[in-house]
């Protein structure tokens, strides 16, 4: 029922991306959506899919399963289309009833579908590619310098982990509430949206209430463990980087020096 | 009348590259007032086989007729097969969700659009039939012990009336004490109301007490389906699957190896006891 969003779940699979250092992920990501908000020119975004295809392909995760993930995000990236197709001034080019399509509004448009659709991917790329516990242990080392600021770096990587871990969890577990309510009558696909709504009630309770359990459980399960926080705290499987996260760091900056390159010697120019 | 299913399949996740095969050309009839216990291994196609008795899941391929009907006929009622055929959950208790206990067991015949003092009516028999005291139904479910919440969820499912009762491991997680009143509790149900029972569960001792009839699963494939006794004679291919007979089965083998002339059919403790007794009075003469 709910289980096909592909959006945030990890594809296993054994790749050159998969095996790199949570921490070159994130940063390449960061670098990915730079590179795609440096300018509007189709020779710039014709180097961010090139980019972006040879990462995929190096990812070994299959195209059509990222795309799945673009399912979620449909009605934002048509919306966001249409507005700037024919709310943009500029030089008209069309008159349809009382809406007019301009040049710059069909760059606009198509530019803004490329942005979302690339920054989604992207971004998925990344999940796709490393587990939950992987990335937040990357996030964790990767900001410790904020530690400085007294800001609680290893709490909230913590909070962030637990909180990926139980999604698959409170996932499985509402489709079994769902069915359990299902064989005792209970409707959700028909009626109003207020019967709707109301009908989710017999659902949502437990769902809390097993939320809660689920969160009792676990805190005690850490605090027999003797977990107090981040002090002290060594890790089973330290984050070091090898020799192909120092490449992939070179490929990176390489790749956001020549785009920025790229986007100088155009100027302002869109082909 | 009764339900017929006629080789169903059910393919998980198809073309997702996790595909899971869960049944494989299942068929069986289920008649009217059996007892049958269904027994398998963890991930042998148990749950998602009850969950195709009343169209919850719909299988890949394959037909299931419930008094005749298809029930996968597109003009075909499913809230009133789901009615027909109670299905109570692995920890049913999970399910609970009002206020008080009264109101949760009224959930399901108020989905049936009936009027009220119908509702009502049936709700109080239905906590009668699972024998909670009279003084806890106006009490939040939540404030109960285990195996009074779990009784409570089944009657949630019995208020609607179903020809077919269906319970997934109704005794996971309780005490020896909590697993009798509520085994017992079915039985009675089964014997005062005449209704069909499917039992499922991984304890052979559980199944041997009170089933008349048994299917065995196996990697979504049913594997035995005959009486009680017949199965456990098959003691060595269950344990090939990751199961045992009854222990009692095991002691009466090893007593007749010992040349005590004993029945070693016999499943529960009960015939086992009379078996011993005769045979050891038989010894003395």
């Amino acid at each position: 029922m709910i289980r096909d969003i592909t959006f945030g779940q990890y594809y296993q699979t054994d790749s050159v991306i998969h095996k790199l250092d949570p921490r070159v992920k994130l940063m390449g990501t960061l670098v990915f959506i730079i590179s795609l908000f440096l300018g509007k020119s189709v020779w710039l975004y014709l180097g961010v899919t090139i980019f972006l295809a040879a990462v995929i392909r190096a990812s070994k995760v299959p195209l059509k399963f990222i795309v799945k993930g673009l399912k979620a995000v449909l009605v934002l990236i048509i919306f966001s289309a249409a507005f700037n197709l024919f709310l943009t001034a500029g030089e008209p080019l069309v008159h349809i009833w009382k809406l007019t399509i301009t040049k710059e509004g069909v760059y606009q448009a198509v530019f803004m579908v490329v942005r979302l659709i690339y920054l989604i991917m992207g971004t998925s790329i990344m999940t796709l590619t490393t587990t939950p516990n992987h990335l937040t242990d990357g996030l964790e080392k990767g900001l410790g310098f904020l530690r400085v600021i007294r800001v609680p770096v290893h709490e909230i990587a913590m909070m962030m982990s637990i909180a990926l871990r139980f999604i698959p969890i409170l996932v499985e577990e509402t489709d079994k509430i769902m069915k359990a309510q299902m064989a005792r009558g209970a409707d959700f696909e028909s009626g109003s949206l207020l019967k709707r709504a109301k009908a989710m009630v017999p659902v949502l309770v437990p769902l809390f209430i097993s939320a809660f359990r689920r969160a009792n459980d676990l805190a005690m399960a850490m605090e027999a463990r003797c977990y107090h926080g981040s002090e002290g705290r060594t890790k089973m499987k330290p984050l070091k980087y090898s020799r192909t996260d120092k490449a992939a760091y070179a490929i990176l900056f390489a790749y956001l020096g020549a785009m920025i390159a790229l986007c100088a010697a155009l100027g302002g120019r869109i082909v | 009348m009764a339900i017929i299913v006629d080789k169903i399949s059910y393919t998980y996740e198809i073309g997702t590259g996790f595909e899971h095969k869960a049944l494989q050309q299942v068929s069986c009839v289920i008649g009217d007032g059996e007892f049958i216990g269904l027994i398998g291994h963890t991930g042998s196609g148990k749950s998602t086989f009850i969950q195709h008795l009343n169209g919850l899941v719909h299988a890949t391929s394959g037909q299931i007729y419930y008094n005749g009907e298809d029930i996968y006929d597109k003009d075909y009622d499913m809230k009133q097969l789901r009615s027909k055929v109670g299905l109570v959950f692995q920890y049913p208790e999970h399910q609970l969700f009002e206020t008080d206990i009264f109101k949760d067991v009224c959930f399901g015949p108020k989905n049936l659009g009936l009027s009220k003092k119908e509702v009502e009516l049936r709700a109080f028999e239905a906590l009668r039939l699972v024998g909670l005291e009279e003084n806890l139904y106006y009490q939040s479910p939540f404030d109960l012990s285990g195996g009074q919440k779990r009784r409570v969820a089944i009657a949630g499912v019995l208020a609607m009336k179903p020809e077919v009762l269906i319970l997934d491991e109704p005794t996971a997680g309780l005490d020896p004490k909590g697993r009798d009143d509520i085994l017992s509790c079915v039985k009675r149900l089964h014997d005062e109301t005449g209704i069909t029972v499917i039992l499922v569960s991984h304890s052979m001792e559980d199944v041997a007490n009170y089933v008349s009839r048994i299917m065995v699963m196996n990697d979504g494939v049913l594997v035995f389906d005959d009486a009680p006794k017949e199965i456990f004679a098959h003691y060595r291919e269950l344990e090939k699957i990751g199961l045992a007979a009854p222990q009692v089965t095991y002691i009466m083998r090893d007593l007749k190896k010992a040349g005590l002339d004993v029945d070693t059919s016999a499943i529960t403790i009960a015939e086992a006891k009379d078996s011993i007794l005769a045979a050891l009075r038989a010894a003395k003469e």
